[in-house]
């Protein structure tokens, strides 16, 4: 297969040494995810099998266990709302899990939105689109604020009017309707004006569950960055590029090799392409164990 | 050397530049925010045939308390409740249903309440003859078929509170001057806005429609009171030794009442 007229191809080296499947196992694993789980809350609306009812906002799971969107939670709270205990519960739950595993792994194996903007990702890189429009990676803090100031002086939850995340779960289980054309939208924003723009710059959510994330014992560590030959490979595929460089290549300067920095997804892409097996799935503590 | 780099990007950018971006990012989310308040403004006056499942809180308070999740939907054994899809007239992703379409069939274990996870749905309300979805009203008199003299009744028979939210209110009938009219009338504080009147009214476009509370009652005046009533609570006349004038009616009836008509006595 032809991949493109560039002279060297993201991903080649690591083919090459590893083999496709391993160059994508946890890209593979992702999608799994993410559609398991979207196929899950499926199984009720489609085959009447009800292991888990609502969305991501809220559900219960086996008639039984509730969980909640936490970001969500808090902003009805600022809206003045008192939630009951089975959100509070919910919410609990999803926060422990996400403190556990990473705060940003909803965006990487959970969030719907993560695959259209990873097409977008992968397009823009396929197409050989360079043009990007800089946004400031703290623009999405900025807008979590206005998430929780704006329902003190409304009185109702705002960012849920237009929140592409929740409304392509939702829609995709209870109807999508005009929902696709901010769907499109993003992938478009993506693909054109920003790279990376939604899930890096401007979703608030993932910055709430960067928060979620800050102490999160599940990290990725360059632990074998000896090995790196400064392909760059990693830096091309990566959601959060920016989060790299400290860890691989802060050696000299006592830094690392953990990647720390909350903003990165776990999702494991730079495992993946990474010819020379630099990056592994490790602990938050790695780095004081190495000392 | 390439490590010299990386610490001296850590160092901490100028105050000028700190300033001028938080400003940057302020005002742009600023706009942002005052956008989707703007929006939110909008849509929270939604259709007046969008009515929110039984035990919503009041409008206001009902959107910052829903999360949106459509439990609740799922849980409605009819398919009644929809959540809103984006530009549908209702708050997206907030459930309603329209009563014309499938109304609520007001189940005795009220599951869309008991499903509610946030309290939105006030779980308060465990009698679903207490809901308030709604009000239903007879909104056109003149293609009603019972205001017209015919013997329809529809709406008065199924619904679930029969002789209690709607009742028949028997006039003549001027035109035929022979027959009767059976008026429906609704009762505000039994009718629970479940919409099986509006589902079922035989008409094109149903003749009675079910409302939001807010856009259906009128309210008296704080400080007003109907005088009969007071009356009967005080057990006597409110203003004592009042002359009462002679009432006025046509002469035929006052004739037979025995009073005075219009105008006085020929």
């Amino acid at each position: 297969m032809s991949v493109s007229a560039k002279s060297t191809v993201i991903g080649q080296d690591a083919i090459i040494e590893k083999g496709w499947l391993k160059t994508h196992q946890w890209l593979l694993l992702r999608r799994v995810s993410q559609l398991s789980i979207l196929g899950l809350f499926l199984l009720g609306p489609l085959a009447s099998i009800w292991w888990i009812k609502g969305n991501l906002s809220a559900s219960l799971l086996f008639g039984t266990i509730p969980m909640a969107d936490p970001f969500l939670l808090l902003q009805t709270f600022f809206s003045g709302h008192q939630p009951d205990l089975t959100a509070i519960l919910g919410a609990l739950i999803i926060f422990t899990f996400y403190f556990l595993v990473g705060g940003r792994v909803f965006c990487s194996w959970v969030c719907p939105v993560n695959i259209v903007t990873d097409s977008a990702g992968w397009l823009r890189r396929r197409l050989g689109l360079r043009k990007s429009t800089q946004l400031a990676r703290s623009l999405r803090y900025w807008i979590l604020a206005m998430c929780f100031i704006t329902p003190l002086f409304t009185g109702y939850v705002v960012w849920e009017l237009i929140n592409p995340v929740s409304m392509l779960h939702r829609g995709l289980i209870f109807g999508m309707g005009m929902g696709w054309s901010l769907i499109i939208a993003i992938f478009l924003f993506d693909l054109f004006i920003s790279r990376r723009g939604w899930c890096g710059h401007v979703c608030p959510m993932g910055a709430f569950y960067s928060l979620v994330g800050k102490y999160s014992p599940l990290k990725v560590s360059a632990s074998d960055r000896s090995k790196c030959n400064d392909c760059m490979d990693c830096y091309a595929v990566c959601p959060e590029p920016q989060v790299i460089r400290p860890a691989l290549k802060g050696e000299a300067s006592g830094v690392g090799p953990v990647i720390i920095a909350s903003d990165c997804t776990n999702c494991g892409r730079c495992i993946d392409i990474c010819a020379k097996d630099v990056f592994h799935y490790s602990s938050r503590f790695a780095n004081k164990a190495e000392k | 050397m390439a490590n010299k780099k990386a610490n001296s990007k850590q160092q901490p950018v100028s105050r000028r530049q700190f300033l001028t971006d938080s400003g940057h990012a302020a005002c742009s989310v600023g706009l942002l925010g005052l956008g989707l308040g703007m929006y939110g403004e909008q849509s929270k006056t939604h259709a007046a045939l969008a009515l929110r499942p039984p035990g919503a809180l009041i409008e206001d308070d009902f959107l910052g308390a829903c999360v949106r999740c459509g439990l609740c939907v799922e849980d409605c054994p009819y398919d009644t409740l929809k959540l809103a899809r984006l530009f549908e007239p209702v708050t997206t992703g907030t459930p309603y249903f329209d009563a014309r379409k499938v109304p609520c069939e007001m189940c005795d274990d009220i599951p869309c309440v008991k499903a509610c996870p946030t309290g939105a749905l006030d779980p308060k309300l465990t009698n679903i003859d207490d809901a308030k979805m709604g009000v239903a009203v007879l909104i056109d008199r003149e293609t009603c078929l019972n205001i017209q003299g015919l013997r329809c009744d529809v709406c008065y028979r199924v619904c679930p509170l029969i002789e209690e939210a709607i009742t028949l209110n028997l006039t003549q009938n001027t035109r035929t001057g022979v027959h009767a009219i059976f008026e429906p009338v609704v009762h505000s504080d039994i009718c629970t806005g479940c919409g099986k009147c509006e589902h079922a009214c035989v008409l094109e476009e149903a003749a009675i429609k079910v409302m939001p509370r807010e856009l259906a009652k009128g309210e008296l005046g704080k400080h007003y009171r109907w005088g009969w009533e007071e009356k009967e609570k005080a057990g006597r006349e409110l203003v004592p030794n009042i002359i009462d004038l002679p009432n006025r009616m046509p002469a035929t009836e006052a004739e037979s009442l025995n009073i005075a008509p219009v105008g006085g006595n020929k």
